[in-house]
């Protein structure tokens, strides 16, 4: 599974939340990779796990009430989660970065931007004022803030909300990582500012040869960037493979009914597709497939058995039997 | 389509600034300048800061040019502004100025000498004991906002107790019975870091067990350990605890510093709670920052404000305390000059001679006054919900 092209890879990464009567299974045996000079999207619907798997990368979860119940994060043939705090911070930053939703509660209100890009630099590197400010002046030129030599001693208020973007991808670029992990980068911004966020983070990722992680809900996000997909429901990998696999030749009938909700103009006058049903409880699960209750194929096995991988065709993987089964007997 | 390949323009410049660049100082200059009274505290806070100043160099060193000590008997109880009988003074005894600017007192001494030697002392009396319980808050209210959720095991706290209880049998002179509980302690630390590696994953026994039972937590021991401080009428424990130490002018300080932390704490746990739960935190620990920077780079000056404000105000109730101690006769010993004492002295002839009372009362109450009104504004404008009210 593992070639020498993999950078990270998360191998049935189990994450719970205990309370004292309850125990929500936010992430229950998710597998996904990523290889070097990749982008690879998670996506899925609130509260499919996505943030927390990506938390879980960097050892974020909170301990208790959260609980790493099983699995491994290999990181460059390191097992994350059996690394110390000690080590862990030399990885965060360094090696791996990650770029948050919010960029306005992101960035320390108290601090001038040059400051907090230099801090990212000077937890892991240890050189002089002047050297910093010319690494940080760089940085807001390789990110793509105009006149960045005025705008260092700027507070993050007085940056609009794409430019607050661009100084957090800034310091997450500081220490020239090896993958960048951005969750939902561009959920809080409007669709122009959307789009050059987006291809800013194509470009840093191909000048710099990095990896990048990105989670999102955002389909059409997707589309633009993604190498390759996981579709994530209720804490598991529904469905992986390359972008071209995923939206022209969906095989799990969530990706499918995702795809069908889309508004297009092929569907201009139609009634626009909706999934029935919601999102089951993490505390409360049902048994079997977790998609069963809301799935138009769904059989009786579906509400025993937890299905398994199936493989369709080269890495297009979907967690669905019963399609899966008629496909192939159809051939 | 064209947009998103565009991207943007790199080499774009502003030809002109997008809006007048002010400082953090000069923004808060502005909000400040529009309370009258502030500055008023603000002026007269100065003005006592370049007083004291002063007063320490005019009146301390081998030839003071105004000395707090010198005993005129054939000159006491002089009213203000009164010129010395020059006949019966030598000429080291005639003050400086050529007249007695605010009197002498029972003794002959100057009152303007005495008031300005005083005025240092309340000046470092009030500086000094906040920086301390201003340390100790920041410090305690840090530890409990931030890592309030963790527990101090069963164990943890029996070897503190022993720790604590064997310094305590030492230094009373048990010596033998509290260094054998001073060697357990160390003897306890070793063992249990010998289990801790070998028991993972072990079925331990029940003993074992409830020594490593979370206690209490960080939080509910640092709150409660405020709350019990706060039960103490805080002026009686100073009291007490002065009568025991010697009377010194450091002990003072400590020992106001020492009680008057706990609101500080307050208010720095309670902007930790909120402060810990922002992305800008979880942003700078993905950077790789360790926690002691997180807490005390990231997010201290994220919650000085209104610490800074209780620290103001802080200021003027360490002032006042410390004249009541010196009023009752247990703060800075005598032959010094304290405001408290010239007022505790002056009590005696509050009838013939009312300015040895009225001077000092009245300094002190214009520096607290003009201390709390710096306070208010200061929190006025670093509160932006409390605008607007005056």
């Amino acid at each position: 599974m593992a070639n020498n092209n993999t950078l990270i890879s998360v191998q049935d990464l189990k994450v719970y939340f205990r309370s004292s009567h309850e125990c929500a299974r936010a992430v229950d045996g998710v597998s996904f990779e990523v290889r070097k000079e990749e982008t690879v999207c998670l996506v899925g619907e609130s509260g499919c796990g996505k943030t927390v798997s990506a938390l879980s990368i960097l050892g974020l979860i909170p301990i208790p009430p959260g609980e790493i119940a099983g699995g491994r994060i290999l990181f460059q043939g390191k097992n994350l989660l059996e690394l110390d705090e000690e080590d862990m911070q030399k990885i965060r930053g360094n090696r791996i970065a990650m770029v948050f939703q919010e960029p306005l509660t992101s960035l320390n209100p108290v601090f001038t931007i040059e400051d907090q890009i230099g801090e990212a630099v000077r937890i892991h590197k240890n050189i002089g004022a002047g050297e910093l400010r010319d690494c940080c002046i760089k940085l807001l030129k390789d990110v793509g803030i105009p006149s960045p030599v005025q705008r260092l001693k700027d507070y993050p208020h007085q940056l609009s909300g794409g430019q607050r973007q661009r100084v957090m991808i800034a310091m997450a670029l500081a220490c020239d990582p090896d993958l960048i992990i951005a969750d939902e980068p561009t959920t809080a911004l409007d669709v122009t500012v959307q789009a050059q966020i987006l291809q800013l983070l194509k470009s840093i990722q191909k000048t710099r040869s990095m990896s990048v992680l990105y989670i999102t809900h955002d389909l059409g996000v997707v589309a633009n960037i993604a190498d390759r997909v996981y579709v994530m429901y209720s804490g598991i990998v529904t469905e992986q493979g390359n972008t071209a696999q995923i939206f022209y030749d969906a095989r799990h009938p969530y990706t499918q009914g995702l795809l069908a909700s889309l508004p297009s103009r092929s569907k201009r006058g139609k009634r626009l597709y909706s999934i029935p049903g919601t999102v089951p409880n993490p505390a409360y699960k049902p048994e079997g497939c977790p998609f069963h209750p809301r799935c138009p194929h769904a059989i009786s096995t579906c509400s025993r058995e937890h299905p398994e991988m199936c493989d369709y065709s080269k890495a297009h993987l979907a967690r669905c039997p019963v399609l899966f089964e008629s496909a192939n007997g159809y051939k | 389509m064209n947009i998103e390949e565009k991207g943007f323009n790199e080499d774009f410049q502003f030809e002109t600034p997008l809006a007048p660049k002010r400082t953090r100082l000069q923004e808060f200059w502005l909000l400040f300048r529009q309370n009258r009274l502030a500055i008023l505290g603000l002026f007269i806070f100065i003005l006592f800061f370049c007083c004291a100043i002063a007063g320490l160099f005019m009146t301390s060193g081998p030839d003071p040019l105004f000395d707090p000590a010198m005993i005129r008997l054939q000159e006491k109880l002089r009213p203000p502004l009164v010129k010395p009988n020059l006949d019966s003074l030598r000429r080291e005894e005639i003050p400086c100025l050529g007249f007695y600017l605010m009197g002498t007192d029972d003794l002959g001494r100057d009152v303007f000498a005495r008031m300005l030697q005083g005025a240092w002392v309340s000046l470092t009396v009030g500086f000094v004991a906040v920086g301390i319980s201003v340390l100790i808050g920041i410090f305690m209210g840090g530890i409990a906002g931030y890592f309030g959720q963790h527990h101090i095991r069963v164990d943890h706290v029996i070897v503190t107790f022993l720790l604590i209880s064997g310094t305590a049998l030492v230094t009373a002179h048990f010596i033998r019975f509290g260094a054998v509980l001073l060697c357990l302690t160390p003897a306890y630390i070793f063992y249990s870091f010998l289990t801790q590696n070998r028991s993972k994953g072990k079925t331990l026994p029940l003993w074992a067990k409830v020594f490593r039972k979370n206690a209490v937590s960080v939080d509910t021991l640092i709150m409660r350990i405020v709350d019990i401080m706060l039960c103490f009428p805080s002026f009686f424990l100073i009291l007490t605890v002065v009568a025991l130490l010697p009377a010194s002018i450091y002990n003072i300080m400590i020992v106001i510093g020492l009680t008057s932390w706990m609101g500080t704490t307050r208010f720095v746990r309670a902007e930790f709670l909120s402060l810990r739960e922002q992305d800008f935190v979880a942003a700078v620990k993905t950077l790789g920052a360790g926690n002691f920077r997180i807490i005390f780079r990231h997010m201290m000056p994220n919650a000085v404000a209104p610490v800074l404000v209780s620290a103001t105000i802080g200021i003027a109730t360490a002032i006042l305390t410390e004249a009541g101690l010196s009023f009752l006769g247990f703060g800075v010993p005598p032959p010094h000059a304290t405001w408290g004492n010239i007022l505790s002295d002056g009590k005696n002839f509050i009838f013939d001679a009312p300015w040895l009372t009225f001077i000092p009362g009245i300094a002190i109450l214009i520096v607290v006054l003009s201390f709390n009104l710096f306070g208010e504004g200061l929190r006025d404008v670093l509160n932006p919900k409390l605008r607007g009210r005056h």
